[in-house]
Protein backbone atom coordinates (compact mmCIF):
# COMPACT_ATOMS: atom_id res chain seq x y z
CA UNK A 1 0.00 0.00 0.00
CA UNK A 2 1.25 3.52 -1.17
CA UNK A 3 2.54 5.10 2.33
CA UNK A 4 1.02 7.86 3.69
CA UNK A 5 2.98 8.69 6.75
CA UNK A 6 6.79 8.95 6.45
CA UNK A 7 9.26 11.10 9.74
CA UNK A 8 12.21 12.95 9.01
CA UNK A 9 14.98 12.92 12.11
CA UNK A 10 16.73 16.18 11.93
CA UNK A 11 19.92 17.95 13.70
CA UNK A 12 16.97 19.84 14.80
CA UNK A 13 13.46 17.58 15.92
CA UNK A 14 11.57 15.14 14.56
CA UNK A 15 9.24 15.90 11.68
CA UNK A 16 6.15 13.75 11.24
CA UNK A 17 5.37 13.78 6.92
CA UNK A 18 1.47 13.05 6.30
CA UNK A 19 0.95 13.22 2.44
CA UNK A 20 -1.43 15.61 0.55
CA UNK A 21 -2.48 16.59 -2.50
CA UNK A 22 0.48 18.25 -3.18
CA UNK A 23 2.65 15.96 -1.55
CA UNK A 24 3.45 15.97 1.63
CA UNK A 25 3.39 18.37 4.53
CA UNK A 26 4.27 18.66 8.28
CA UNK A 27 2.35 17.58 10.23
CA UNK A 28 3.78 17.58 13.74
CA UNK A 29 7.27 18.21 15.41
CA UNK A 30 8.60 16.26 18.12
CA UNK A 31 11.61 17.37 19.87
CA UNK A 32 12.17 20.37 18.39
CA UNK A 33 15.56 21.88 18.64
CA UNK A 34 17.00 18.64 19.92
CA UNK A 35 19.27 16.60 17.33
CA UNK A 36 17.66 13.20 16.59
CA UNK A 37 19.97 10.95 15.08
CA UNK A 38 17.30 7.78 14.28
CA UNK A 39 13.54 6.99 14.40
CA UNK A 40 12.12 3.90 14.51
CA UNK A 41 8.08 3.89 12.96
CA UNK A 42 5.46 2.34 14.54
CA UNK A 43 5.77 -1.16 15.31
CA UNK A 44 3.31 -3.60 12.99
CA UNK A 45 0.74 -1.49 12.94
CA UNK A 46 0.79 -0.35 16.74
CA UNK A 47 1.23 3.22 18.10
CA UNK A 48 4.68 1.72 19.45
CA UNK A 49 7.68 3.96 17.89
CA UNK A 50 11.14 5.31 19.26
CA UNK A 51 12.77 8.40 18.36
CA UNK A 52 17.13 8.39 19.55
CA UNK A 53 18.21 11.61 20.54
CA UNK A 54 21.75 13.01 20.35
CA UNK A 55 21.90 15.64 23.35
CA UNK A 56 24.47 17.98 22.40
CA UNK A 57 25.43 18.25 26.17
CA UNK A 58 23.64 15.44 28.28
CA UNK A 59 24.12 12.41 25.93
CA UNK A 60 21.74 9.97 24.10
CA UNK A 61 18.58 9.27 25.18
CA UNK A 62 15.73 7.25 23.85
CA UNK A 63 12.08 8.72 23.67
CA UNK A 64 9.04 5.80 23.43
CA UNK A 65 5.49 6.83 21.82
CA UNK A 66 2.59 4.54 22.39
CA UNK A 67 -0.12 6.66 20.11
CA UNK A 68 2.43 7.24 17.42
CA UNK A 69 4.41 10.33 18.26
CA UNK A 70 1.44 12.33 19.78
CA UNK A 71 3.14 12.11 23.30
CA UNK A 72 6.54 10.68 24.01
CA UNK A 73 8.18 9.59 27.17
CA UNK A 74 11.78 8.44 28.19
CA UNK A 75 13.05 5.04 28.12
CA UNK A 76 16.10 3.12 29.06
CA UNK A 77 19.32 4.27 26.88
CA UNK A 78 21.61 1.67 25.62
CA UNK A 79 24.45 1.67 27.96
CA UNK A 80 27.72 -0.11 27.57
CA UNK A 81 28.84 -2.09 30.49
CA UNK A 82 31.86 -1.41 32.72
CA UNK A 83 34.61 -0.98 30.71
CA UNK A 84 37.31 -3.59 32.17
CA UNK A 85 40.61 -2.11 33.14
CA UNK A 86 43.31 -2.00 30.07
CA UNK A 87 40.61 -2.83 27.59
CA UNK A 88 41.83 -2.04 24.16
CA UNK A 89 39.41 0.34 21.88
CA UNK A 90 37.26 3.08 21.88
CA UNK A 91 35.75 4.04 25.27
CA UNK A 92 32.86 1.77 26.38
CA UNK A 93 30.73 5.05 26.08
CA UNK A 94 27.41 5.42 23.68
CA UNK A 95 28.32 8.02 21.59
CA UNK A 96 25.13 7.89 19.51
CA UNK A 97 22.53 5.45 18.10
CA UNK A 98 22.55 5.18 14.32
CA UNK A 99 20.09 2.90 13.26
CA UNK A 100 17.15 1.26 14.68
CA UNK A 101 15.00 -2.11 13.41
CA UNK A 102 12.34 -3.78 14.62
CA UNK A 103 10.66 -7.57 13.80
CA UNK A 104 9.52 -10.73 14.95
CA UNK A 105 9.10 -8.94 18.95
CA UNK A 106 12.78 -7.97 18.91
CA UNK A 107 14.00 -4.11 18.33
CA UNK A 108 18.03 -3.95 17.62
CA UNK A 109 19.89 -0.63 17.75
CA UNK A 110 23.21 -0.24 16.10
CA UNK A 111 25.74 1.80 17.80
CA UNK A 112 28.67 3.99 17.15
CA UNK A 113 31.31 2.74 18.96
CA UNK A 114 30.22 0.09 17.56
CA UNK A 115 28.01 -2.03 19.91
CA UNK A 116 25.03 -3.72 18.47
CA UNK A 117 22.20 -3.48 21.23
CA UNK A 118 18.46 -5.98 21.57
CA UNK A 119 15.57 -4.93 23.41
CA UNK A 120 12.73 -7.63 24.28
CA UNK A 121 10.03 -5.19 25.77
CA UNK A 122 9.45 -2.60 23.14
CA UNK A 123 12.69 -0.35 23.87
CA UNK A 124 11.74 -0.13 27.73
CA UNK A 125 15.16 -1.52 28.15
CA UNK A 126 18.49 -2.80 26.18
CA UNK A 127 20.97 -5.65 26.25
CA UNK A 128 24.41 -5.50 24.55
CA UNK A 129 25.32 -8.22 21.86
CA UNK A 130 28.05 -9.23 23.75
CA UNK A 131 28.81 -12.02 20.99
CA UNK A 132 29.81 -9.24 18.91
CA UNK A 133 31.05 -6.78 20.96
CA UNK A 134 33.50 -9.29 22.19
CA UNK A 135 34.44 -10.14 18.48
CA UNK A 136 37.96 -9.75 18.46
CA UNK A 137 38.07 -8.34 15.15
CA UNK A 138 36.33 -5.46 17.03
CA UNK A 139 39.39 -3.99 17.70
CA UNK A 140 40.08 -3.76 13.83
CA UNK A 141 37.41 -1.74 12.89
CA UNK A 142 37.57 2.09 13.27
CA UNK A 143 35.66 5.24 12.49
CA UNK A 144 34.46 6.18 8.98
CA UNK A 145 32.96 9.86 9.30
CA UNK A 146 33.05 9.88 13.13
CA UNK A 147 36.43 9.28 15.84
CA UNK A 148 34.57 5.83 16.42
CA UNK A 149 33.15 2.74 14.54
CA UNK A 150 29.36 2.62 14.07
CA UNK A 151 26.54 0.33 13.12
CA UNK A 152 24.66 2.44 10.32
CA UNK A 153 22.91 -0.72 9.01
CA UNK A 154 20.45 -3.39 10.75
CA UNK A 155 19.30 -6.15 8.34
CA UNK A 156 16.85 -8.13 10.02
CA UNK A 157 15.67 -11.62 7.61
CA UNK A 158 11.87 -10.81 6.95
CA UNK A 159 11.28 -14.82 8.38
CA UNK A 160 13.85 -15.85 9.88
CA UNK A 161 14.33 -14.36 13.55
CA UNK A 162 17.60 -13.95 14.53
CA UNK A 163 19.20 -13.32 11.41
CA UNK A 164 20.52 -10.25 10.79
CA UNK A 165 23.18 -8.11 8.41
CA UNK A 166 25.15 -5.18 9.88
CA UNK A 167 26.79 -2.69 7.79
CA UNK A 168 29.65 -1.18 9.84
CA UNK A 169 31.80 1.97 9.61
CA UNK A 170 34.91 1.21 8.92
CA UNK A 171 33.98 -2.52 9.86
CA UNK A 172 32.73 -4.49 7.04
CA UNK A 173 29.59 -6.53 6.58
CA UNK A 174 28.73 -9.25 9.46
CA UNK A 175 26.35 -11.55 9.44
CA UNK A 176 24.08 -13.72 11.83
CA UNK A 177 23.01 -17.13 11.85
CA UNK A 178 22.56 -18.14 15.32
CA UNK A 179 19.81 -15.34 16.45
CA UNK A 180 22.73 -13.23 17.56
CA UNK A 181 24.50 -15.61 18.93
CA UNK A 182 27.28 -16.23 15.81
CA UNK A 183 28.57 -13.84 13.87
CA UNK A 184 30.49 -14.12 10.43
CA UNK A 185 32.39 -11.67 8.46
CA UNK A 186 31.01 -11.29 5.53
CA UNK A 187 32.58 -8.69 3.08
CA UNK A 188 34.05 -10.73 0.59
CA UNK A 189 34.49 -8.62 -3.09
CA UNK A 190 34.31 -5.57 -1.05
CA UNK A 191 37.57 -3.09 -2.01
CA UNK A 192 38.97 -0.62 0.49
CA UNK A 193 41.33 1.97 -1.29
CA UNK A 194 41.79 3.73 1.77
CA UNK A 195 43.86 0.98 3.23
CA UNK A 196 47.78 -0.25 2.14
CA UNK A 197 47.28 -1.86 -0.92
CA UNK A 198 47.54 -4.67 0.25
CA UNK A 199 45.21 -4.75 2.56
CA UNK A 200 42.49 -3.66 0.31
CA UNK A 201 40.62 -6.73 0.33
CA UNK A 202 40.50 -6.91 3.80
CA UNK A 203 36.71 -7.72 4.86
CA UNK A 204 36.72 -6.26 8.61
CA UNK A 205 38.13 -2.84 7.51
CA UNK A 206 35.68 -2.40 4.43
CA UNK A 207 33.31 0.78 5.12
CA UNK A 208 29.71 -0.19 3.49
CA UNK A 209 27.67 3.14 3.77
CA UNK A 210 24.80 1.58 3.89
CA UNK A 211 23.41 -2.08 2.80
CA UNK A 212 20.14 -2.17 2.21
CA UNK A 213 18.18 -5.32 0.73
CA UNK A 214 15.56 -6.09 -1.05
CA UNK A 215 12.31 -7.70 1.29
CA UNK A 216 11.02 -10.43 -1.34
CA UNK A 217 14.30 -11.58 -1.98
CA UNK A 218 16.34 -11.19 1.02
CA UNK A 219 19.84 -12.65 -0.75
CA UNK A 220 19.52 -9.56 -2.86
CA UNK A 221 21.61 -7.27 -1.04
CA UNK A 222 23.14 -3.59 -2.07
CA UNK A 223 26.16 -1.34 -0.39
CA UNK A 224 26.11 2.09 -1.07
CA UNK A 225 30.44 1.57 -0.43
CA UNK A 226 33.15 4.00 0.13
CA UNK A 227 34.74 3.31 -2.47
CA UNK A 228 31.57 2.03 -4.94
CA UNK A 229 28.30 0.58 -5.83
CA UNK A 230 28.84 -3.34 -4.69
CA UNK A 231 25.90 -5.73 -5.49
CA UNK A 232 25.30 -9.21 -3.46
CA UNK A 233 23.11 -12.07 -4.94
CA UNK A 234 23.65 -14.52 -2.36
CA UNK A 235 22.56 -13.13 0.90
CA UNK A 236 26.65 -11.15 1.43
CA UNK A 237 28.33 -13.94 0.67
CA UNK A 238 29.94 -12.30 -2.01
CA UNK A 239 30.39 -9.13 -3.35
CA UNK A 240 30.14 -7.80 -7.11
CA UNK A 241 31.41 -3.92 -7.49
CA UNK A 242 29.42 -2.54 -9.96
CA UNK A 243 30.09 0.51 -12.31
CA UNK A 244 27.38 3.31 -12.52
CA UNK A 245 28.97 5.52 -15.21
CA UNK A 246 29.09 9.03 -13.86
CA UNK A 247 30.36 8.46 -10.06
CA UNK A 248 29.85 5.54 -7.79
CA UNK A 249 30.34 7.99 -4.42
CA UNK A 250 27.79 8.45 -2.23
CA UNK A 251 26.09 7.08 0.99
CA UNK A 252 22.55 6.06 0.59
CA UNK A 253 21.15 3.21 -1.13
CA UNK A 254 17.48 2.17 -1.00
CA UNK A 255 16.57 -1.37 -2.68
CA UNK A 256 13.32 -1.96 -4.40
CA UNK A 257 10.93 -4.42 -2.11
CA UNK A 258 10.09 -7.07 -4.64
CA UNK A 259 12.22 -6.61 -8.05
CA UNK A 260 15.53 -7.81 -6.67
CA UNK A 261 17.31 -6.33 -9.27
CA UNK A 262 15.84 -2.29 -8.64
CA UNK A 263 18.36 0.39 -6.69
CA UNK A 264 18.37 3.91 -6.04
CA UNK A 265 21.88 5.69 -5.14
CA UNK A 266 22.37 9.57 -4.40
CA UNK A 267 25.47 10.18 -5.76
CA UNK A 268 27.90 13.05 -5.57
CA UNK A 269 31.52 13.66 -6.69
CA UNK A 270 33.92 11.62 -4.73
CA UNK A 271 35.25 11.03 -1.36
CA UNK A 272 37.26 14.38 -1.20
CA UNK A 273 34.62 16.26 -2.42
CA UNK A 274 31.16 15.44 -1.46
CA UNK A 275 28.55 17.38 -3.31
CA UNK A 276 26.25 16.66 -6.33
CA UNK A 277 28.37 16.17 -9.53
CA UNK A 278 28.66 19.99 -11.26
CA UNK A 279 25.96 21.35 -8.90
CA UNK A 280 23.23 19.02 -10.44
CA UNK A 281 21.49 16.61 -7.85
CA UNK A 282 20.36 13.38 -9.28
CA UNK A 283 19.69 9.79 -8.60
CA UNK A 284 20.39 6.59 -9.69
CA UNK A 285 18.47 4.21 -10.43
CA UNK A 286 18.78 0.62 -12.19
CA UNK A 287 16.92 -2.00 -12.83
CA UNK A 288 18.43 -4.58 -13.92
CA UNK A 289 20.69 -6.02 -11.46
CA UNK A 290 23.02 -2.81 -11.62
CA UNK A 291 24.33 -3.83 -15.30
CA UNK A 292 22.83 -0.04 -16.47
CA UNK A 293 22.02 2.79 -14.37
CA UNK A 294 19.71 5.74 -15.15
CA UNK A 295 20.57 9.13 -14.03
CA UNK A 296 17.12 10.64 -12.70
CA UNK A 297 16.78 14.60 -12.64
CA UNK A 298 13.15 15.91 -13.03
CA UNK A 299 12.06 17.62 -10.73
CA UNK A 300 15.41 17.54 -8.78
CA UNK A 301 17.88 20.93 -8.98
CA UNK A 302 20.10 21.22 -11.91
CA UNK A 303 22.25 24.66 -10.83
CA UNK A 304 24.04 25.98 -8.21
CA UNK A 305 22.90 22.84 -5.89
CA UNK A 306 25.04 21.72 -2.74
CA UNK A 307 23.18 18.99 -1.10
CA UNK A 308 24.48 15.88 0.14
CA UNK A 309 22.11 12.90 0.83
CA UNK A 310 23.57 11.14 3.98
CA UNK A 311 23.41 7.38 4.69
CA UNK A 312 19.83 7.33 5.96
CA UNK A 313 18.58 9.92 3.80
CA UNK A 314 16.78 8.35 0.67
CA UNK A 315 14.10 5.29 1.26
CA UNK A 316 11.35 3.76 -0.89
CA UNK A 317 8.35 2.55 0.33
CA UNK A 318 6.66 -1.00 0.31
CA UNK A 319 4.87 -0.02 -3.21
CA UNK A 320 8.30 0.65 -4.95
CA UNK A 321 6.91 3.66 -6.55
CA UNK A 322 7.15 6.43 -3.52
CA UNK A 323 10.34 7.81 -2.34
CA UNK A 324 11.70 10.61 -0.10
CA UNK A 325 15.41 11.66 0.10
CA UNK A 326 16.50 14.57 2.60
CA UNK A 327 19.25 16.21 2.42
CA UNK A 328 22.15 17.49 4.96
CA UNK A 329 21.09 20.74 3.70
CA UNK A 330 17.76 20.41 5.13
CA UNK A 331 16.20 19.96 1.70
CA UNK A 332 13.05 17.44 1.45
CA UNK A 333 11.86 15.40 -2.13
CA UNK A 334 9.59 13.01 -3.01
CA UNK A 335 8.82 11.25 -5.54
CA UNK A 336 5.54 9.22 -6.73
CA UNK A 337 6.72 7.31 -9.98
CA UNK A 338 9.63 5.56 -9.12
CA UNK A 339 12.42 8.04 -8.75
CA UNK A 340 11.65 9.23 -12.42
CA UNK A 341 10.09 12.94 -10.89
CA UNK A 342 10.44 14.91 -7.75
CA UNK A 343 9.04 17.59 -5.97
CA UNK A 344 10.13 19.52 -3.22
CA UNK A 345 8.60 18.72 -0.08
CA UNK A 346 10.75 21.68 1.91
CA UNK A 347 13.14 23.72 1.45
CA UNK A 348 13.94 24.74 5.34
CA UNK A 349 14.29 21.82 7.08
CA UNK A 350 17.15 21.68 9.34
CA UNK A 351 19.81 18.91 8.27
CA UNK A 352 18.21 15.58 7.72
CA UNK A 353 20.00 12.56 9.29
CA UNK A 354 17.43 10.04 8.53
CA UNK A 355 13.70 9.74 6.56
CA UNK A 356 11.87 6.43 6.98
CA UNK A 357 8.28 5.79 5.70
CA UNK A 358 5.80 4.03 8.54
CA UNK B 1 25.38 20.34 54.28
CA UNK B 2 26.48 20.66 50.42
CA UNK B 3 24.14 22.53 48.26
CA UNK B 4 24.07 20.83 44.73
CA UNK B 5 22.30 22.81 41.83
CA UNK B 6 22.23 21.59 38.39
CA UNK B 7 21.49 23.51 35.39
CA UNK B 8 17.78 24.50 34.60
CA UNK B 9 18.68 23.47 30.91
CA UNK B 10 18.21 20.30 32.32
CA UNK B 11 14.42 20.91 33.04
CA UNK B 12 13.21 20.21 30.11
CA UNK B 13 14.68 16.66 30.32
CA UNK B 14 13.99 15.44 33.56
CA UNK B 15 13.22 16.66 36.76
CA UNK B 16 16.17 18.63 38.65
CA UNK B 17 16.01 18.74 42.35
CA UNK B 18 18.23 20.57 44.24
CA UNK B 19 19.26 18.81 47.49
CA UNK B 20 21.16 19.46 50.85
CA UNK B 21 23.64 16.71 51.06
CA UNK B 22 26.46 15.48 54.15
CA UNK B 23 28.29 14.17 50.64
CA UNK B 24 32.21 14.25 51.82
CA UNK B 25 32.87 14.03 47.76
CA UNK B 26 31.49 14.90 44.64
CA UNK B 27 30.39 11.47 43.36
CA UNK B 28 28.53 11.50 46.52
CA UNK B 29 26.61 14.51 46.03
CA UNK B 30 25.51 13.88 42.90
CA UNK B 31 24.53 10.51 43.80
CA UNK B 32 22.24 12.00 46.35
CA UNK B 33 20.82 13.70 43.82
CA UNK B 34 20.42 10.20 41.44
CA UNK B 35 18.19 8.91 44.06
CA UNK B 36 15.80 11.75 44.04
CA UNK B 37 15.99 11.19 40.34
CA UNK B 38 17.61 8.02 38.86
CA UNK B 39 16.86 9.55 35.02
CA UNK B 40 19.05 12.24 35.74
CA UNK B 41 22.37 10.58 36.13
CA UNK B 42 22.54 9.98 32.48
CA UNK B 43 22.15 12.91 31.90
CA UNK B 44 25.69 14.22 33.69
CA UNK B 45 27.20 10.94 34.00
CA UNK B 46 28.40 8.45 30.99
CA UNK B 47 28.31 4.94 30.84
CA UNK B 48 31.48 4.58 32.57
CA UNK B 49 29.83 6.78 35.62
CA UNK B 50 32.38 9.90 34.31
CA UNK B 51 31.59 13.29 33.94
CA UNK B 52 30.09 13.75 30.43
CA UNK B 53 32.30 16.17 28.04
CA UNK B 54 29.75 18.97 27.50
CA UNK B 55 29.04 18.94 31.38
CA UNK B 56 31.15 20.64 34.14
CA UNK B 57 30.85 21.39 37.59
CA UNK B 58 31.58 24.60 39.67
CA UNK B 59 31.84 23.95 43.59
CA UNK B 60 32.50 26.96 45.73
CA UNK B 61 33.34 28.86 42.80
CA UNK B 62 35.77 26.69 41.18
CA UNK B 63 35.78 24.39 38.29
CA UNK B 64 36.36 21.05 38.85
CA UNK B 65 38.77 19.05 36.93
CA UNK B 66 38.76 15.99 38.18
CA UNK B 67 36.18 14.27 36.01
CA UNK B 68 36.99 10.83 36.36
CA UNK B 69 36.65 9.84 40.00
CA UNK B 70 34.53 12.89 40.94
CA UNK B 71 36.76 12.85 44.48
CA UNK B 72 36.79 16.49 44.92
CA UNK B 73 36.40 16.95 48.63
CA UNK B 74 32.62 18.85 49.95
CA UNK B 75 32.66 20.57 52.99
CA UNK B 76 29.55 21.13 55.09
CA UNK B 77 29.12 24.68 53.25
CA UNK B 78 30.02 23.87 50.04
CA UNK B 79 27.72 25.33 46.88
CA UNK B 80 28.06 22.90 44.04
CA UNK B 81 26.72 23.82 40.50
CA UNK B 82 26.54 21.11 37.65
CA UNK B 83 26.31 23.31 34.60
CA UNK B 84 26.35 23.06 30.73
CA UNK B 85 29.71 23.95 29.01
CA UNK B 86 29.53 26.26 26.27
CA UNK B 87 31.90 23.91 24.42
CA UNK B 88 29.14 21.55 23.93
CA UNK B 89 26.43 24.06 22.41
Amino acid sequence: MTATRAWAATRKGLFELQRSSRSWDVARVSFLAEPVSMVLPPIGGSGRMLAALNLGHFGVKVHASDDAGVTWREVDTPTYPPQPEGAEGPAWKLVQIWSMEAIHGAIWAGTLPGGLFKSSDGGEHWQLVDSLWSRPERLGWFGGGYDVPGIHSILPHPTRPGELLLGISCGGVWGSREGGMQWELQAKGMRADFMPPDQAGDENTQDPHLIASCAAVPTAVWCQHHNGIFRSTDGSQRWQELKPPITGFGFAVAAHPREPGTAWFAPAVKDEKRVPVDGALFVHRTRDGGQTFEALRTGLPQKDCYDLVYRHGLVVDDTGRSLLMGSTTGNLWASDDAGESWVEVSGHLPPIHAVRFG
Amino acid sequence: MAHVVFTQQLKRFTEVPEVDTPAATLREALQAAFDRNPRLRGYVLDDQGHLRPNVVVFIDGRRSRERVLLNDALTLDSQVHVLQALSGG
